[in-house]
């Protein structure tokens, strides 16, 4: 009996061993592919990237000159380089129209109306397209004389007509409502997300109790999916600080619309200073960590005051 | 069963093809190779392939092209032609749109064609990425512009052609407009554009503001006060954009077209591709352009009479119109090429026989080849052809340096486009601030090079 047992045991410790090993190679196998990729195209880019910060390459000579901070200093010092953040302030604030529009959107269309899929769908399009294509479509649409113009004078509404890319005061907003049209699709989707895993019984028993629409709103929608609206207000700043296809793919850049990735590209490329514009993408990096970071000690804050 | 056929055919014979294509030429093979890389290490001597028997030219080349529109087409009647004389070269072409970008990223491998477009990278890096095909002395007895592609004496580029810069103009809209006389000075020109504006329907001047490169053609008119010293002087003066340099005139000229709203309405609303079809209708006057562009825009006219090319309208000081000749794009070789000799006969093919300079309507890089029909008006306006002096030894970077640690760009678009913000209102600077700060940042630049250096 006891030798069976101990067998029996034994075997059971093989099998447990067994079991733990194959998952072992299973969780190996699975993860080796995607971290291959994350280490070829993301660390080792990134490593010289920082590297190249610290050189005065110029992106062809074979030599690169160390120059140890150098390049940062530059950065710091001079205003150009840092004045075209003046720029994200447009899409920055556009950000917030844009989550307010979708978070209206969202409400509609999870409060059951009709052809509310077909109207998801219009509404999400946008973000599908290839954002080149987008920065032609509107550079067709805003200039002179275009579709935006041709449509204002057939409702007769020609009076309110503008250089939208023309004037330096009206451009960086043009800009920063093409960026709304095309990303508030995506918010859109993740706010109707949030909202759906809500359940039915909670608004049932609100209806019972009498609450009006905006007070289900209030009350219900917005404390359930205050998380997502946070995480989407992180990914507008940093998608504020990075704007780059929009202005770029419409005029390059020009007349004010400059963005800092623009400047960064102008003076890796242009101006053949690869050295100092890998150092200005380690910077760009280096906020958007930096706000990453300040965004999570203040969920976590906020999470400790929610068990107090 | 057919098709299993054909796929193991194919298959045979693309062994069979890789198992023979390889280069050299035959018996001379090693001999030339080894004189090859002779003649690379020394940087001084290069096989002549000119003498050697087309039939013993073999192997497969790549030629990358900045001439995206034409690959399919006049470049395969090249390729053709070619083919006539050295039946055993396969040359391939490929295209590249964004040219000076995206090559240089590509050569940073040896993937980078055999035969190619000569980007812009410094001088003193040509021996680490291209060929030498001879040297100065040899080369500049019969092809133009030989030392602009040059280091230390060794030319590493040919030219595909030069041009002359001038403005590109429609005849038509000129009568209409009542101009008789060809302008010679920038007041002549303001003066012909406002007659332009107030007689005819047509847009005086396009500035071409979004293509943004446009803006830079001006810059080929560096050499209008007959310097050919011009570069040179300017890596040593610390204002060279002051009030009373060519710098400063010529693009005094472009603030004030647009300054006196002889201009389109909203330069930000320009497209490149539909305004050389509005030229060629007569919807635009004039447009500042390298000297290539005559025979594209002549090429969609109903009548391409119409079009002509005037000297830029600048005089000199001492009364005489010059214009600077100067390569476009030059050919260049791959070092890093396995076929050398397939590579060097195609590129001296297409300078030599392949007739692309007079398609184009430019200059031929033959020194003995005649001027091209549409510099007539240059050559009846009594025009000085000059060519711009290379840097002397040990500052053939200099200016470059200069120029792209400053920012200022000479070749750049920035301060171009800065300039016709200003002139539209958009900025509060004036003309005169704008070049005090190119004057400062060109100084600032010189002032760290020096620093460096010591």
């Amino acid at each position: 009996m006891s030798i069976i047992a101990t067998v029996k045991s034994k075997k059971v410790v093989d099998y447990k061993k067994q079991r733990q090993r194959e998952k072992n190679i299973t969780i190996i196998t699975f993860t080796c592919i995607p971290l291959v990729l994350l280490i070829l195209f993301s660390f080792i880019p990134l490593g010289s990237m920082f590297y190249y910060g610290l050189t005065s390459w110029n992106g062809t000579a074979p030599n690169k000159e160390f120059v140890g901070f150098q390049n940062y200093v530059t950065i710091f010092t001079k205003p150009e380089y840092f004045e075209v953040f003046k720029v994200s302030i447009y899409y920055f604030v556009g950000s917030f129209v844009q989550l307010a529009l979708a978070l209206y959107f969202a409400t509609i269309l999870t409060s059951g109306v009709r052809y509310q899929n077909l109207f998801k769908g219009f509404l999400f399009f946008p973000y599908l397209i290839n954002g080149v294509a987008i920065g032609f479509i509107f550079l067709y649409c805003l200039k002179q004389g275009g579709t935006l113009d041709i449509i204002l004078t057939k409702i007769g509404l020609g009076s309110l007509i503008q250089k939208w890319l023309g004037n330096a005061k009206i451009i960086n907003y043009s800009m920063a409502g093409v960026s709304i049209w095309r990303y508030m699709g995506n918010n859109l989707i993740m706010f109707i997300g949030a909202i759906q895993s809500i359940s039915d019984e909670i608004y049932e028993a609100a209806e019972l109790d009498g609450a009006s629409r905006w007070q289900q709103f209030k009350y219900i929608i917005m404390p359930s999916i205050k998380r997502i609206v946070q995480l989407n207000l992180l990914l507008a700043i940093n998608g504020a600080l990075a704007v780059f296809e929009i202005p770029y793919v419409m005029l390059q850049g020009a007349n004010g619309s400059k963005t800092f990735v623009i400047q960064t590209i102008e003076t890796a490329f242009q101006f053949k200073k690869v050295g100092l514009g890998s150092a200005m993408g380690i910077v760009l990096l280096m906020i958007v960590v930096v706000i990453a970071i300040i965004q999570n000690v203040f969920f976590k804050e906020e999470e400790a005051e929610m068990y107090d | 069963m057919k098709l299993k056929k054909v796929l193991s055919l194919a298959l045979g014979v693309t062994m069979a093809m890789t198992t023979f294509v390889g280069c050299g030429s035959n018996a001379k093979s090693n001999e030339t190779s080894s004189k090859m890389a002779e003649g690379a290490a020394e940087g001084k001597e290069s096989v002549d392939i000119k003498d050697m028997n087309p039939e013993d030219v073999t192997g497969e080349i790549n030629f990358i092209t900045h001439r995206t529109d034409l690959t399919d087409t006049l470049i395969q009647e090249y390729i053709t032609e070619f083919n006539k004389e050295y039946p055993n070269v396969k040359v391939n072409v490929e295209g590249i749109t964004n040219y000076q970008d995206d090559i240089k990223v590509r050569m940073s491998t040896t993937e980078y064609g055999d035969v190619l477009m000569l980007p812009d990278v410094n001088k003193n890096e040509y021996s680490n990425f291209f060929l030498p095909l001879g040297t100065v002395d040899e080369l500049s007895q019969s092809y133009r512009d030989v030392q602009g592609k040059s280091f230390e004496g060794d030319v590493y580029g040919i030219a595909s052609m030069l041009t002359a810069p001038g403005v590109l103009y429609n005849k038509k809209v000129f009568e209409a407009a009542g101009i008789t006389d060809i302008p010679k000075t920038p007041d002549e020109f303001l003066a012909a554009m406002q007659k332009i504006k107030d007689n005819t329907d047509a847009i005086p001047y396009y500035t071409n503001y979004v293509a943004q490169w446009t803006l830079t053609q001006w810059e080929a008119n560096r050499c209008a006060y007959g310097d050919p010293k011009v570069l040179i002087n300017m890596s040593h003066d610390n204002a060279p954009f002051a009030q009373g340099t060519v710098h400063y005139e010529i693009y005094k000229l472009m603030y004030d077209l647009v300054k006196q709203g002889l201009v389109e309405d909203d330069p930000m609303s320009t497209d490149w591709e539909s305004s050389k079809q509005m030229i060629a209708d007569g919807q635009i006057a004039t447009m500042v352009l390298g000297e290539w562009a005559v025979s594209q825009v002549k090429a969609l006219a109903a009548n391409p009479d119409d079009i002509g090319y005037m000297p830029f309208p600048i005089t000199a000081p001492d009364g005489k119109q010059y214009a600077e000749i100067a390569s476009d794009f030059a050919y260049c070789i791959n070092k890093n090429t396995k076929c050398p000799e397939a590579a060097l006969a195609f590129l001296w093919w297409m300078v030599e026989k392949s007739g692309y300079a007079q398609h184009e309507d430019g200059i031929p890089t033959q020194i003995d080849a005649d001027y091209p029909e549409a510099l007539k008006t240059f050559e009846d306006a009594g025009v000085q052809f000059i060519s711009v002096t290379p840097a002397p030894a040990g500052e053939e970077d200099l200016f470059d340096n200069i120029d792209n640690g400053s920012e200022v760009g000479t070749w750049q678009p920035k301060w171009k486009l800065t300039m016709v913000e200003a002139a539209l209102g958009n900025r509060s600077e004036t003309y005169d601030e704008i070049c005090n700060q190119m004057n400062a940042d060109w100084a600032a630049s010189r002032a760290e090079l020096k620093k460096k250096n010591n």
